[in-house]
């Protein structure tokens, strides 16, 4: 009681000196926030959706931060080290306290990343080569693997830390309960060790943080942001937001629909931030099936002739995407992701270019001179302009006797449909959450073995066992031989033409003049580094 | 009256149960819960897991009887988009839902009735014809269009009103409203036009051919020889005789602006049930969807049953016609 009064006092005295002074850091600077999704969660392991993550990321820490280029920097953690191959030290910060006044010990960092690999959670894929964590003192952690894996503090730096008292005295000890009626705790509180802490939550209507003056990070160079408040609101319709953002209700929009931006950029008061996305848009192709489904090509697959999957690569004509259907707002590539993933290469990220006589040639050569009908599925609510893409595709396609129809469905049944390797050929936009090379590889192009992540998104089946060697390398090398099988891995996607790579997506963030954010590629506002003025 | 309402309850129970199971086999096309659930990552196993968890895997007629055996006792689970129980996350929205349609609806019956009285006595005024020319743009535009015209015209242009949003509520025990603030009441303002504008051009029309229609009638001529002023012709045998066909309508309209408020909720981010309902459609949260539609056709029925026994009130005729069939058993 005698200490809460005295820090009371403290505070006022500094208060009242602030004020003297006229400081501006005491001035309240608030940003309304609108995007066009709400969290479902507040709980760190359950969701891995950007969604959640945007206001997450704001109230927890993990033990490795992102800088504004993504590449990594000490968090939670000051330093980590490879010891052996397999085990992994991290030290950790001293003096860091959680928002409801506990202070961060080894056990919490155990506890959370312990969380993190329970069934329950969507984050596995970042501690699935963990095999035990262990506490060595107050402020030592031992990660032991399962097998080596090079890029760990990549992977940790999307996994937050929660405090193991809190968790257990709120009964909420796994990130998700789906077997039971009841809510968790985390659903809707929280206590982290970040910049700002939760102040409020309605799901759906307002969610509201305020600075955490405490935060370690305040005082580490580069964290100089001025807002002591964030109030986020989604709203579903864009011409709503939009509407909002112009008639000065709203001060932040992170999904502009393409269509306003030109508008945008010509409104006093209002800007338009653009940048590229870690997330690649691609055709995949069943190439499995010895009969394809939704064909009138009976007792074969032409997906499964490389010279037929490059020549509906011939076909597609991707500047005029480019151009009309993103407005400028894309990146044309010829590989699987883009280059602010650990492990790109330049020389690699080539198009086969567009020529629909070579096509044409290409069909005849694999002995469908006269083409054949399919089917192409694609979302039609879940990336920039997808059902638009498809559309162009499908006419692209069919200009060269590949008769396309278009089955384009919201993303719900989309990809449940997907999910049952129910499909041809379709569309897939992959983001890349560890920003490393294996995570795609793995994710979209090994073969499917219900390991973790081993091919779980590869619904056209793609199987090669030189890719898969790759990929068990990748998994395992360090250094320079990792690197060149990563060369090697994607040189052989160029050669055997599993997806048609269409294009990154560029985000445009919409914002009032005097807001200062930097733009990510992760799609992610840091407000710790936003300045208001 | 008694064995009348009795009826009518009985009646409601197989549509009732005939909505539940129309929706349920819906729910066999909206995708598939378990892949928004699990995201980006998951191995079989889990997959696996969680669909015998949320008990997916039984025969479609066990999830069903399990889901009204439920629903008797007013548990809906779990949302599997918010985690959170269906009844709890209903029982939030549903103020900001009613406290719009009320809102709507008096504004639909306040304007529209007037404007369909003045359209029906002075047919050939100024004023009338461009009452009528309104009334239909508001039947044809459609609904997000009014909504987005009105934020553009109120919000973006003038600044007067919200464009999004419900304002600052207060709680009163569970129930949240907007009607106690500044804020509140300005946020009610541009959803309620919007939501009740097609009402009330269909209640003026209806009204004014009403009028029409009785201002022709022997009654009304027998009235106007006893020498009765226009004002008791007008409003105490005219319009009282009209309002038979106006509050079938209006109230049967009723569940509709409740059941169709999703669009004007959409637009202006009205935290209502609608919202709900769209947001839970795109995740393919069944137990919300099951209990938001089961939870529509019980205020249908509702609403039925009520206008039905308003006609009681209203109209004599039938008050003694139903006593006499009683006196004759």
């Amino acid at each position: 009681m005698g200490m809460r009064a005295g820090a009371v006092r403290r505070t006022a005295v500094a208060l009242a000196v602030l004020a003297m002074l006229g400081a501006g850091a005491a001035e309240a600077k608030t940003v309304r926030w609108a995007a066009s999704g709400d969290p479902n969660t507040m709980d760190p392991h359950s969701q891995n959706t950007g969604t959640v993550t945007m206001v997450l990321q704001q109230i927890y820490d993990p033990l490795v931060k992102r800088n504004q280029d993504l590449s990594i920097a000490p968090g939670l953690a000051t330093e980590w080290r490879q010891e052996e191959p397999t085990r992994w030290r991290f030290l950790l910060r001293q003096g860091v306290t959680f928002h409801e006044g506990e202070t961060l010990t080894a056990e919490d960092v155990v506890f959370s990343l312990q969380r993190a690999l329970q069934p329950t959670s969507n984050f596995g894929i970042f501690v699935d080569t963990i095999d035990r964590v262990a506490a060595v003192d107050e402020r030592t952690v031992d990660i032991i693997l399962k097998r080596p894996d090079p890029i760990l503090p990549n992977k940790l730096a999307s996994v937050f830390i929660m405090s193991k008292t809190w968790s257990e005295k709120h009964n909420a000890t796994r990130p998700q309960n789906t077997r039971q009626r009841e809510e968790m705790f985390t659903v809707r509180n929280t206590n982290g060790t970040g910049a700002y802490r939760l102040a409020s939550r309605e799901p759906d209507v307002r969610t509201v943080l305020a600075r955490n003056d405490g935060w370690w990070g305040w005082s580490v160079e580069g964290n100089g942001g001025n807002v002591t408040e964030i109030v986020y609101r989604p709203i579903a319709s864009d011409a709503t937001r939009i509407a909002a953002l112009l008639s000065g209700e709203v001060d932040f929009v992170l999904d502009p629909p393409l269509q306003d931006l030109n508008r945008l950029r010509n409104a006093s008061g209002v800007k338009v931030l653009e940048g590229p996305e870690v997330r690649t848009l691609f055709i995949a192709f069943d190439t499995q099936r010895d009969e394809l489904l939704y064909s009138d090509v009976k007792g074969r697959n032409p997906f499964k002739d490389v010279r037929v999957r490059q020549a509906l690569y011939h076909a597609i004509d991707i500047q005029a995407i480019h151009r009309t259907t993103m407005r400028g707002q894309s990146v044309v590539t010829g590989t699987l992701f883009p280059e602010q993933v650990n492990g790109y290469v330049k020389a690699e990220d080539v198009r086969l270019p567009h020529d629909a006589a070579r096509a044409r040639a290409l069909l005849t050569e694999a002995g469908y001179p006269q083409g054949f009908a399919v089917t192409l599925d694609c979302p039609n609510n879940r990336y920039i302009n997808d059902e638009q893409i498809c559309q162009n595709i499908a006419a692209m396609w069919s200009r060269i006797g590949v008769r396309t129809t278009l089955k384009a469905q919201p993303l719900a049944p989309f990809f449940a449909q997907i999910q049952r390797d129910d499909t041809s050929v379709y569309m897939l936009g992959w983001g890349v959450p560890t920003l490393d090379a294996l995570y795609s590889f793995q994710s979209l192009l090994a073969t499917r073995n219900g390991e973790q992540g081993d091919g779980i998104w590869n619904y056209g089946r793609y199987s090669n066992p030189r890719m898969d060697a790759l990929i068990q390398r990748m998994k395992s090398e360090t250094g320079e031989a990792r690197q060149a099988a990563i060369t090697e891995a994607l040189r052989l996607y160029r050669e055997d033409v599993p997806h048609i790579p269409l294009h990154h997506q560029m985000i445009p963030w919409a914002m009032r003049s005097n807001i200062q954010i930097p733009h990510m590629a992760n799609n992610q506002p840091y407000f710790r580094w936003a300045v208001v003025n | 009256m008694f064995a009348f309402i009795l009826s009518r309850i009985l009646q409601a129970i197989p549509v009732m149960l005939t909505v539940a199971l129309i929706s349920f086999a819906m729910f066999a096309y909206v995708g598939d819960p378990v892949s928004i659930m699990l995201g980006q990552d998951f191995t079989e196993a889990q997959r696996q897991q969680l669909i015998q968890d949320l008990g997916l895997d039984r025969p479609f007629f066990v999830q069903f009887g399990t889901f009204i055996g439920n629903a008797l006792q007013g548990e809906f689970g779990l949302s599997y988009r918010l985690s959170r129980p269906v009844a709890e996350l209903i029982a939030e929205r549903a103020p900001a839902t009613l406290e719009l349609a009320f809102c709507a609806a008096a504004i639909a019956m306040f304007v529209g009735v007037p404007m369909g009285v003045y359209t029906g006595l002075y047919r050939n005024s100024w004023l009338s014809r461009a009452f009528l020319t309104f009334s239909l743009i508001g039947v044809s535009l459609p609904t997000f269009l009014i909504g987005i015209l009105l934020i553009l015209v109120f919000s973006v242009w003038l600044g007067w009103l919200p464009s999004f949003g419900r304002g600052d509520v207060v709680q009163l025990g569970w129930w949240s409203t907007g009607f106690l603030t500044w804020s509140g009441l300005k946020a009610l303002i541009l959803p309620s036009i919007t939501l009740g504008l097609f009402q009330l051009t269909l209640i003026m029309r209806l009204v004014r051919a009403e009028m029409l229609e009785v201002l022709r009638t022997d009654y009304i001529k027998f009235a106007r020889a006893r020498g009765l002023g226009n004002r008791a012709v007008h409003f105490g045998h005219a319009l009282k005789n009209t309002l038979v066909p106006v509050i079938t309508i209006a109230g049967l309209q009723l569940g509709g602006i409740i059941a169709f408020a999703i669009v004007t909720e959409t637009v202006f981010q009205w935290p209502g049930m609608g919202l709900l309902f769209i947001q839970s459609v795109g995740a393919a949260d069944i137990p919300v969807m099951a209990a938001y539609l089961m939870l529509i056709a019980l205020v249908f029925v509702t609403i039925n049953l009520i206008v039905d026994l308003l006609y009681y009130l209203v109209d004599p005729r039938l008050r003694s016609s139903m006593g006499a069939a009683r006196g004759g058993h």
